[in-house]
């Protein structure tokens, strides 16, 4: 049963459309992660779904129920505020037990939901302190704990995360996603991290501009991206993009990049449907699907020669920043494997992983 | 008064050795022990009089010190209860009253107006409000004496003229403009989302004014008493315009009274007089001062 449906949503303010056409399902208990640049609409279409915003045109379910015209109060879900928007004159008890007292909770009930959610989000030793007493992790427990106590139908997270340090973000993302495993509720999480979206979400919705890229599960939208723009997004470092033309190869089909040396990449049969002798295409492989050349196990593989402008160690793997014909190129190697700045080496292609674009339409061929 | 200046980032008085640090010190103070001098001079002054009889005040002038032993405080007595003004010899102490029962709920009812206005031209979005906000702060900019025959004629109308109660309503309206510009120039910095949790939360439009703006609002609210006491109390055109004899608040009355031009002026009992209706607005901002700066420097919400 489907817990969220937005069907064909429509939002301007004044002349601007801020949101077009967006078509959105979330299955109970799923996860889904909003993604996209800044101010592509990701808080205006969850402020939507949280009924703080109005609809210009198109319609939002929560369960069976059309909520277009219902008020946040009435649509049973519960928000987690990029700014926690903790009460600041209140405790931390009284912030999550003020949900319940304006819904006439009895108060033996309230004490015992809190203590509840205190216990699973361990801020039991906090209740009685202000907001302003509390470490930024602490305040985003609480923000959560508010959001809990609820017991909502559905989640909705704006940006959670994005006010902690990189280290307390990792944590809290891990608590995040053992807590929606535990408690199994629908959650619509708004982030701009695409590692946060691909490490929580069950299924993402990618936006850029207002308009719904992809909706599909991280895999599928990390190997298939619909086109250029999800797949730059999606991924880091991110993809490269090399302009390119389809030219014959033994049986099949083959790229060489342009302005480049000639040299043949053999493209797999199974990429090569629709593509035509001649055709222009944007050539996208991802850093870590270049390889040098003699480390390949067994894949399909294509060479590319490239010169090595930059060399960038992270420690984990290494990052060269090259040329190919004017064209920069991105590959993430083993350290190991690493050449040194201003050699010219061959990298070796995964051919099966790589995507190919329209360079007019931008779509994934 | 003000603890604002605690830490600099550029110290002045840092820069230069010893004799440097003496000798700018010596001008700081002494510029400022001079403006003191001059802003307390007359008060001073005025409190030497009411100590002093009227004879001693005739043959020495207004600048002299009291005699030890001509020196009693019964003119402040005088002055509170038993002084003859138009007629009836009550002191000020009645229009004393005039200007607390004015004063005070004049205060209380405009904060509160002011509070709510500000709450919702902060906090709620609808057509016109721009506008709205606009006019209602157009009051803070207009001139009292054009407001003079319009609320003359509302006040015959209804039936408020030579009344406390007349004055009251004028002062709550008229100062409906500031405090509005108050709150809603403080209640802007609280984060909206704190407003989005609360409707998410269940609370209604009361709910969030009583328990979530209300207890961040101290600090405007002292700003808000404060300008509104001492405003209220000090005017002094609307009292000497719409009320007359024994309604009238205690600035007017002291012109009243000093201007009777009957006989000889009593000057011990008037400067008691003029000393005691300026003791509420003084003690008001003694007390108060330092959260009156605070409140209108600090945003809402640290
Ligand atoms: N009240 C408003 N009036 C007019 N335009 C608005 C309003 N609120 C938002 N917008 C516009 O709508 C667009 C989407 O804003 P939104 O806040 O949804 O972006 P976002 O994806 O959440 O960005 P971010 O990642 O920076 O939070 C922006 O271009 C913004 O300027
Ligand atoms: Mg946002």
């Amino acid at each position: 049963m489907s817990s969220l449906t937005i069907r064909d949503l429509r939002k301007s303010y004044g002349n601007v459309e801020v949101l077009t056409d967006i078509n959105l399902e979330a299955e109970s208990g799923e996860f889904v992660a909003l993604v996209g640049p800044s101010g592509c609409g990701k808080s205006t279409l969850l402020s939507i779904i949280a009924g703080l915003e109005s609809v210009t045109s198109g319609e939002v379910r929560i369960e069976d129920r059309v909520v277009n015209n219902d008020a946040p109060k009435d649509r049973d879900i519960a928000m987690v505020f990029q700014s926690y928007a903790l009460y600041p004159t209140m405790t931390v008890r009284e912030n999550m037990t003020f949900g319940m007292e304006c819904r006439n909770v009895p108060r033996a009930e309230q004490k015992e939901t809190v203590e509840k959610v205190a216990d699973l989000l361990q801020i039991g030793p906090l209740l009685n302190r202000k907001p302003s007493q509390l470490s930024g992790g602490q305040r985003q427990r609480v923000a959560m704990g508010r959001a809990l106590v609820r017991d909502p139908k559905l989640f909705l997270f704006d940006e959670p995360l994005s006010n902690l340090d990189a280290k307390l973000r990792i944590e809290m993302r891990s608590e995040i996603k053992k807590l929606h495993q535990r408690v199994g509720k629908t959650t619509v999480y708004v982030t701009h991290d695409q590692v946060e979206a691909m490490t929580l979400a069950s299924r993402i919705a990618v936006m850029y501009k207002g308009v719904l890229q992809q909706y599909d599960t991280p895999k599928e939208i990390y190997e298939r991206p619909r086109n250029k723009f999800v797949a730059g997004f999606m991924g880091s470092p991110t993809m490269n993009f090399l302009d390119a033309k389809v030219v014959a190869h033994g049986d099949g089909l083959g790229l060489t990049v342009d302005g480049g040396d000639g040299a043949v990449m053999p493209v797999t049969s199974e990429k090569s449907a629709g593509l035509t002798q001649g055709q222009p295409v944007v050539f996208g492989v991802r850093p870590e699907h270049f390889n040098p050349v003699h480390a390949h196990r067994g894949d399909p593989i294509a060479t590319l020669k490239v010169l090595v402008d930059m060399v960038e160690p992270t420690g984990s793997e290494t990052i060269l920043m090259s040329r190919v014909a004017g064209q920069n190129v991105v590959a993430s190697v083993e350290p190991d494997d690493a050449p040194n700045e201003g050699e010219t080496v061959e990298l070796a292609i995964n051919m099966g992983k790589i995507c190919l674009f329209d360079p007019a339409t931008e779509l994934r061929l | 008064m003000a603890d604002a200046t605690t830490h600099q980032e550029f110290d002045p008085l840092a820069t230069g050795g010893m004799r440097r640090r003496l000798v700018s010190k010596a001008i700081v103070y002494g510029a400022l022990g001079l403006f003191a001098l001059v802003y307390l001079t007359p008060l001073l002054i005025i409190s030497l009089n009411t100590l002093r009889p009227l004879e001693d005040i005739v043959r020495t002038g207004f600048i002299a010190l009291p005699e030890a032993e001509t020196m009693t405080l019964r003119y402040w007595g005088e002055a509170w209860g038993s002084f003859c003004i138009g007629g009836t010899c009550e002191g000020v102490s009645r229009f004393y009253k005039n200007s607390l029962m004015m004063t005070i709920p004049a205060t209380v009812l405009s904060t509160l107006f002011g509070l709510l206005n500000g709450y919702v031209l902060s906090k709620w979005r609808f057509r016109y409000d721009g506008l709205v906000f606009g006019l209602i702060t157009l009051g803070v900019f207009m001139p009292q004496q054009m407001t003079l025959l319009p609320w003359a004629f509302v006040l015959g109308k209804l039936g408020l003229s030579n009344t406390i109660g007349g004055l009251v309503f004028v002062h709550t309206v008229q100062g409906i403009s500031f405090t509005t510009l108050f709150c809603r120039n403080y209640f802007v910095s609280i984060p909206d989302d704190l407003i989005k949790a609360a409707r998410i939360d269940g609370a209604g439009f009361w709910r969030i004014f009583r328990r979530i703006i209300l207890p961040l609002s101290p600090p405007i609210v002292i700003v808000t008493v404060i300008w509104q006491f001492t405003g209220i109390w000090n005017e002094f055109l609307f009292g000497t315009v719409f009320t007359s004899g024994a309604n009238q608040p205690i600035t007017s009355a002291i012109v009243a009274f000093s201007g009777s031009g009957t006989g000889e002026r009593h000057y011990n009992v008037e400067a008691a007089a003029v000393i005691m209706a300026a003791i509420p607005p003084l003690l008001i901002y003694v007390v108060g001062g330092k959260y009156f700066v605070r409140g209108l420097t600090q945003g809402a919400v640290k």
